[in-house]
């Protein structure tokens, strides 16, 4: 057994079956940022930071004459969303119910995905993590509230990063707000907005919960790094009466070694 | 272009599936290639000759190792069965039943109460999207 005590719980094979691919669905397509970002890992629970390859100096030393200096990482930070399942809910699902309720399962993984999202691309200062956007050598550009001209920014933010060295394919990630208006608008002509949107980037547009406005960024590789320790998962926490409590949790760290590669799409105001 | 690592019409393939496939043909080539110098070795007396070939060898198993690898980390069922037999002193094939039980239990890729990892096996998503 390891630290996620799942032989510990009062649950059948076929229900984790169930809690893992329920889980699967719901964080697969919000999980926005790894759409865009390279992956690394999962390197397991016991990672615990990523090598940054840099060194600080180190005040004094033990004996006079012998310089000290000290590695620097950046710690793993560990995700962890706890919700409560009825375990009726759960024997109906071994007697075949197809409607189990596992709504709790759901919104936790909307919301461990928009915080993964978030930390990545906006990034969160309080765990040392730098986002995308924070990182961007470029200003910001602003969005217009027409739809219409998200063609002309994604052209624009291209543009720069081209003249910034930094090559494509390009991918977009659009906040909710904007991916509704994108998927919705045709330009002048009949284009649909995300098509020219593809013809631009050569990359993906991704739906992307968590984020405001929306990124471009080169899919290159190698400016975006995001390291797994343990993947997402479900983890047994207790269970009392009918109710079990579970959660989803996962580890990683995120660095930016290339801030030229994004480029940040704000709204005004 | 050589396409005889696909087994399925590679057009009906997603990327991350013909990805893996290359690499287990890698994985393949390489093993031959280990095959081939220690046959060849094993009959080569020109020392300088032998030298180099023990050389090539040695590329041939961090390639190997490389393959190896990187597979292991996209299938997270495989490599937890390969870290119950992997450098692990005492008998392999116990070993290997062992850790095919523990793994396997619930199906090749589905985590089971019992699974070392109980990782959700989603991973890298690059490139996915609209």
């Amino acid at each position: 057994m390891n630290h996620l005590s799942r032989s510990n719980a009062p649950i059948s094979n076929d229900a984790w079956d169930l809690l893992d691919e329920e889980a699967k669905e719901q964080l697969t397509p919000a999980l926005a940022a790894r759409k865009l970002v390279d992956f690394s890992g999962p390197h397991g629970w016991e990672h615990s930071a990523s090598n940054l390859g840099r060194v600080s100096r180190v005040a004094g030393s033990p004996v006079d004459g012998v310089d000290v200096r000290q590695r620097r990482v950046l710690p793993l930070i560990e995700l962890r969303d706890e919700f409560t399942i009825s375990r009726e809910e759960l024997r109906n699902a071994d007697r075949g119910a197809e409607d189990a309720d596992l709504d709790p399962l759901d919104q936790a993984a909307q919301r461990i995905a928009r915080a993964e999202n978030t930390s990545v691309l906006h990034g969160f200062a309080a765990a040392g993590i730098e986002g995308v956007t924070e990182s961007s050598s470029h200003p910001p550009i602003t969005l217009s509230e027409d739809f219409d001209d998200y063609p002309g920014h994604a052209a624009k933010a291209v543009e720069m990063l081209l003249a910034a060295g930094v090559g494509g394919p390009y991918g977009l990630a659009l906040g909710p707000r904007c991916y509704t208006g994108v998927i919705e608008s045709t330009e002048h002509g009949g284009i649909l907005v995300f098509d020219h949107l593809r013809q631009i980037l050569g990359g993906p547009i991704v739906w992307a919960p968590g984020v405001d406005g929306a990124i471009v960024v080169s899919m290159r590789g190698g400016d975006f790094l995001f390291e797994s320790g343990q993947d997402l998962s479900v983890g047994y926490d207790s269970h009392d009466g009918d109710n079990l409590r579970l959660y989803l949790e996962e580890s990683f760290s995120f660095r930016v070694a290339g801030d030229e590669a994004a480029v940040a799409l704000v709204h005004s105001g | 272009m050589p396409t005889e690592q696909y087994h399925e019409p590679p057009d009906e393939l997603p990327p991350e599936t013909r990805t893996y496939a290359r690499l287990i043909t890698s994985l393949i080539e390489e093993a031959e290639a280990i095959g081939w110098y220690d046959q060849r070795l094993a009959i080569e007396p020109d020392e300088e000759a032998r030298a180099i070939m023990r050389d090539a060898q040695g590329e041939e198993f961090k390639h190997f190792s490389m393959d190896l690898e990187f597979l292991l980390r996209r299938t997270p069922a495989w490599r937890e069965i390969a870290e119950g037999i992997l450098f692990q002193p005492g008998d392999i094939v116990e070993h290997g039943e062992e850790a095919e039980e523990e793994a396997l239990a619930a199906g090749p890729e589905q985590p089971t109460p019992g699974d070392k990892s109980g990782s959700l096996g989603i991973g890298s998503l690059r490139g996915a999207g609209l």
